[in-house]
């Protein structure tokens, strides 16, 4: 039968080892994986110092934090990508060149990890400082009141208040960093997209390379919806009908 | 419960306002106020909405920023600039540790049980080991009639259930006086009375405490003292015998004939 052969044809070319490529497929998967978290991490990071900074930090702080938000959201993350991968990586090999040192290679992870999480950062500023505002203003009077210091009242007031408001603006973020890797593949970096068109290209088998793809990346934002609705209803414990 | 005057004059000082001043921009909320509670002292803050009974209190935790005046806690006063602005961000911190403030819309952390509010401060701040401060917590728990809901969380208790917690929880840090800003003017008329029974068993025993409330009644009962503030200024003040028996200004008479 035509059906079943081309079936298992599929089959063959997505099989683990050579001469299918499959192990090429799953590296390709692997490395998104790390880049995203990489990336989420990182963003989470810079976007939680951001969302404080934005509220309670001086004039300059604000500007600048502002100047970041406006900027990267504003420029396709395409474009940012480039500029930062390309002008960022010449940058520092120009100062170091003009201190006497060599140029060095940056690795694709890391570059790949730090150029997706400036951009998550910038977005998950302004989802966590809405986040930041929803809490109630008489619960953090209340901790300092007793007192407790600024960053103890961050720490063990308002990020955990926050989290009900923030989670599913950074689910959401965590769904665009898993697709925003794809975007990688302009720098030549190997991960789950680039990997699907190099064996599509060398097989011609268009069809079963990209949809082995979107299986894949569907299969990750399955899990991930998951977890996060775990962690949401972790967060809301203390809040009726599980929600703010 | 201390009137004897010798007495008191012996107890020490444990809060004292001189002077307060505080502005919100060009707002002038608070002119010149002064307070002074000895060990042992309730004092109670009466006055209209908007006179700035609230903001007097907020001043002495520093909740609020005064604009000028003096802060004494426990003898100690609060180090601040010209401006007002607290200079000295642990000494106020340490201060605040020994003011157990209740609020009148609770403001228990909602992501936590009953039994992790209490021990929040002891535990993280104090450095109370944590089985000690959760012996206390359960002590102070049943006090205030609450044993069974040390697991429960805020949102799911009533409001009286709540401002009865939030009290625990002041008392939880060892306080050497409570601060109480209109603790039953959030609540149900039927769930008044068992807040107020709490905060009177705690002026029964001696508790330092200035008590801000519309409960002109129990202010009455329980107060050694009472401060009548109009406009930002306190109009009149003095004993309950006399503020509430024989009011002087046509103020204050007005403002007690308006509250019934
Ligand atoms: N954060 C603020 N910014 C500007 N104005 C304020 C602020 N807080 C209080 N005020 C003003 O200060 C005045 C005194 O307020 P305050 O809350 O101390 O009154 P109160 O006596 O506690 O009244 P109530 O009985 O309604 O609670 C009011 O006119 C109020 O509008
Ligand atoms: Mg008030």
């Amino acid at each position: 039968m035509a059906d079943g052969s081309a079936l298992s044809a599929s089959l063959d070319l997505l099989a683990y080892s050579p001469p299918g490529w499959g192990a090429n497929l799953l590296r390709g998967l692997g490395n998104t994986v790390l880049i995203a978290l990489g990336a989420y991490g990182v963003g989470m990071f810079l976007g939680t110092l951001g969302a404080f900074g934005k509220l309670y930090g001086g004039p300059l702080m604000r500007d600048l934090l502002g100047l970041y938000t406006t900027m990267v959201r504003a420029i396709p993350e395409l474009v940012l990508i480039l500029i930062l991968y390309f002008a960022v990586t010449d940058l520092v090999n120009q100062a170091l060149l003009a201190m006497g040192y060599d140029r060095i290679q940056i690795s694709g992870v890391a570059a790949g990890i730090m150029v997706l999480g400036v951009v998550q950062g910038a977005y998950a500023t302004e989802v966590l400082r809405g986040a930041i505002q929803s809490v109630p203003a008489g619960q953090i009077e209340a901790a300092r009141a007793m007192g407790m210091s600024p960053l103890l009242v961050a720490r063990r007031i308002t990020l955990p208040l926050m989290l009900p408001a923030a989670i599913p603006g950074m689910a959401n973020l965590w769904m665009i960093v898993t697709k925003d890797t794809a975007l990688l593949a302009v720098v030549g970096f190997n991960e789950l997209v680039q990997e699907s068109r190099q064996a599509a290209g060398t097989t011609k088998a268009f069809f079963t390379f990209f949809m082995a793809a979107g299986v894949l990346f569907l299969c990750m934002s399955l899990v991930s919806n998951q977890i996060f609705a775990r962690i949401e209803a972790w967060a809301n414990k203390g809040n009726k009908r599980g929600g703010i | 419960m201390f009137d004897d005057k010798i007495a008191k004059a012996q107890r020490p000082v444990a809060i004292k306002v001189e002077g307060l001043r505080k502005s919100f921009g060009s707002h002038e909320v608070l002119k010149g106020v002064s307070l002074t509670a000895r060990t042992g002292d309730v004092v109670a803050i009466i006055g209209g909405s908007g006179s700035g009974k609230s903001t007097m209190l907020r001043c002495i935790n520093f909740l609020e920023t005064p604009s000028g005046g003096l802060i004494e806690i426990g003898g100690e006063a609060v180090a601040m600039n010209a401006t007002g602005a607290p200079t000295d961000r642990r000494q106020l911190e340490r201060l605040r540790q020994s003011l157990g403030m209740v609020f009148q819309s609770f403001n228990l952390w909602t992501h936590m049980t009953v039994l992790e509010n209490l021990i929040e401060v002891p535990v993280h701040v104090l450095k109370t080991p944590r089985a000690q401060a959760i012996e206390t917590a359960r002590a102070l728990l049943a006090r205030v009639g609450l044993a069974e809901k040390e697991n429960a969380y805020p949102a799911f208790m009533s409001g009286g259930q709540q401002q009865r917690a939030a009290i625990a929880r002041a008392l939880a840090i060892g306080p050497k006086a409570m601060l109480f800003d209109e603790p039953t003017s959030a609540l149900d008329p039927e769930l008044v009375g068992e807040v107020l029974a709490v905060i009177r068993a705690l002026a029964d025993e001696g508790r330092t405490m200035i008590l801000v409330t519309h409960e002109m009644k129990f202010a009455r009962e329980v107060a050694d003292h009472v401060i009548y503030l109009h406009n930002g200024v306190i109009e009149e003040e003095g004993p309950p015998s006399a503020v509430f028996g024989a009011p002087q200004s046509a103020r204050l008479k007005q403002f007690l004939s308006s509250v019934g």
